[in-house]
């Protein structure tokens, strides 16, 4: 069409072939979240020294060839800590991520699909909460629930679950308006058996992708609580109590308050490009 | 999601009289404002029973955060604390009264400061919007030549562009903050480390939140824009001799800002609530550091009041961003 006219981009078709051979982005992002998923699952492997053992010799020293990420004001080897708090970290993200998922779900499903007398209430509902930022609706549960691991999972779960509920209620309504859900009610099949057979699988496929964009997110709000000293307590690892605990001592002991983020930033990274890829592959899903 | 509603509903503009026009206007301004309505009162509703639910005693929480201690207290205690709050009342009673109070402008009394929310909220607003609406500026002042740059020049600039923008919008606000302080305040010494709410102390914040941001902005912008720099206009424009730079800032520019209008609505409330870390990140006074505060010691009148709050900050923007619209753009009534 006019495109060549212009002469801008390249045709949807020739986009569609350079996809399917793995850019570099997705690999690197692959490499690197396996890396994370490993330090979560056998944080011994990579990293044997202990992330509590004391080393008061060497407090607040830079990284080195001994300590390669340098140590904190009581010598504890930082690489360690951000290795062993990996698992805390990724497993808060994925509870939250699993949380809003089942929320946003119901919900999603319910406002497109349910009756009407179900569906424009779940709608208005949506409609209010979303009119609260993430942060903020986490913070609301938080304050109801008092700092801890579990409360953060809930916490961040329904502070992101209402974009979820938005995205899935889109995708669902795409699948019910479809051709093939149509002809599947022009056969004759009970509504029920459309659910299940068309309009479930067809809008849920897209949501591997939604969970590897999920994680990621959740990993950065929940550590983004931890920071504030509203999430898990100092003794554990995780990433933001990281942060939170180099804070003070940020004018003497950049690697402290860097290196703990650059963790958080590879994981939110990584799993959201993992999570675009899939998603610009699985096809319709709605942006 | 909003480039691909805002692009699809744009039904070709009906011939009809000004008069009737008018007046369809008229008719959708009001059924916005009726629905923002019914959102502020859902998320007062929302904020009001979530923090209802609270487990534990709530008077024995008020007694122990105002002395900081952790005791057991005797019934006479508590019901002296109930009374004084009105929490001796059913709760459908205290909503009501809650709400009644929010339309006389009343938000209740923070138990931890011993002052009424509405006083404290008063205070600390202004640095935390000023926070917000100076970091959706900066926002747009990174996102418009960035996009005018890169977008729709080809595949490697474009790449580059978009690489670009998914890394900013990937990065966690705290993070940004932290390295902007390591390296302009800490590092350079051009800002001080603990900023305060003057000129000085405002320039990181303002950058902390607006880099993320301006990521967002330029997704939803270079998505606009690859696709208006192929509509016929662009040829057309083209063909009447208009140069490159011309036909892209003066034509195309303009069809592309339309989501990342839309989505500045939602940038408001969102920097709103990431003045949070980022007044966190530098000291800063606002908002945020009140409600940070106020959620650890579980003052929650004050929680609620900001919480709504901001969330009113919230509906009346995107409000805003709605009504503009009707006015600048009558092509995109009605169905959205």
């Amino acid at each position: 069409m006019s495109a060549s006219a212009i002469g801008t981009r390249p045709t949807p078709l020739r986009r569609r072939r350079t996809r399917a051979a793995l850019p570099v982005s997705v690999i690197v992002a692959g490499i690197v979240a396996l890396f994370f998923v490993v330090a979560a699952v056998f944080p011994q492997a990579l990293a044997p020294r202990s992330p509590l053992s004391i080393d008061l010799l060497n407090t607040l020293s830079g990284p080195s060839a001994s300590h390669w990420l340098g140590t904190d004001d009581a010598g504890r080897d930082l690489y360690s800590r951000i290795v062993w708090g990996t698992r805390t970290s990724l497993l808060i993200g994925l509870g939250a991520m699993a949380v809003s998922l089942v929320i946003g779900i119901v919900l999603g499903f319910a406002s497109a699909l349910a009756p009407n007398w179900i569906a424009q209430p779940v709608n208005r509902f949506l409609e209010v909460l979303l009119a609260f930022p993430v942060l903020l609706l986490s913070l609301l549960f938080v304050a109801l629930l008092g700092p801890s691991a579990p409360s953060l999972i809930i916490a961040v779960g329904i502070g992101s679950a209402p974009g979820y509920a938005r995205l899935i209620r889109a995708q669902a309504l795409g699948v019910r308006e479809s051709g093939y859900v149509e002809a599947a009610r022009a056969l004759g099949h009970t509504s029920r058996t459309i659910f299940a057979q068309h309009v479930f699988p067809n809008a849920f496929r897209p949501l591997v992708a939604l969970v590897a964009l999920g994680i990621g997110q959740s990993v950065v709000w929940a550590s983004g609580l931890s920071f504030l000293g509203l999430g898990v307590a100092p003794p554990s690892s995780e990433w933001g109590v990281l942060l939170n605990a180099g804070k003070s001592q940020i004018t003497t002991a950049w690697w402290l308050e860097v290196l703990p983020g650059v963790a958080i930033v590879l994981v939110a990274l990584s799993f959201t490009q993992l999570g675009r890829y899939f998603q610009d592959r699985s096809e319709g899903i709605t942006r | 999601m909003t480039a691909t509603t805002v692009a699809s509903t744009r039904a070709a503009p009906t011939p009809g009289a000004d008069r009737s026009r008018a007046r369809a206007r008229g008719l959708l301004l009001l059924r916005r404002l009726g629905s923002a309505v019914f959102v502020l009162w859902g998320t007062i509703t929302v904020t009001f029973i979530v923090l209802s639910v609270l487990p534990g005693n709530r008077a024995t929480i008020v007694l122990n955060v105002q002395s900081g201690q952790t005791t057991v207290r005797t019934a006479a205690e508590i019901a002296a604390v109930d009374r004084q709050y009105g929490w001796d009342k059913p709760v459908v009673v205290q909503y009501f009264d809650y709400l009644l109070g929010l339309l006389h402008g009343d938000l209740g009394v923070s138990w931890q400061l011993k002052r009424t929310v509405g006083s404290i909220i008063a205070e600390q607003f202004g640095p935390t919007i000023t926070l917000a609406i100076a970091s959706l500026l900066v926002a747009w002042i990174l996102t418009i030549p960035w996009t005018l740059w890169t977008a729709g020049r080809g595949r490697i600039r474009g790449s580059i562009g978009s690489a670009v923008e998914t890394i900013a919008a990937g990065l966690p606000q705290y993070w940004v903050g932290i390295m902007l302080l390591l390296v302009f305040a800490v590092n350079l010494g051009w800002f001080p480390v603990l900023g305060g709410t003057g000129f000085a102390g405002t320039v990181l914040p303002v950058f902390t939140l607006a880099i993320p941001l301006a990521g967002f902005l330029g997704q939803a912008t270079r998505t606009e824009f690859d696709r208006a720099v192929r509509q016929p206009f662009v040829l057309s424009a083209r063909t009447r001799g208009m140069t490159e730079s011309g036909v892209r800032s003066r034509h195309v520019l303009r069809h592309a800002l339309i989501p990342g209008i839309t989505l500045s609505g939602w940038a408001v409330g969102s920097s709103l609530s990431g003045a949070v870390l980022v007044e966190s990140v530098y000291g800063r006074p606002g908002l945020g550091t009140v409600l940070v505060s106020a959620v650890s010691n579980k003052d929650l009148d004050l929680v609620m009041g900001i919480v709504i709050l901001i969330s009113f900050v919230y509906v009346v923007v995107n409000l805003l961003v709605d009504v503009i619209y009707t006015i600048v753009d009558p092509r995109l009534g009605g169905t959205r």
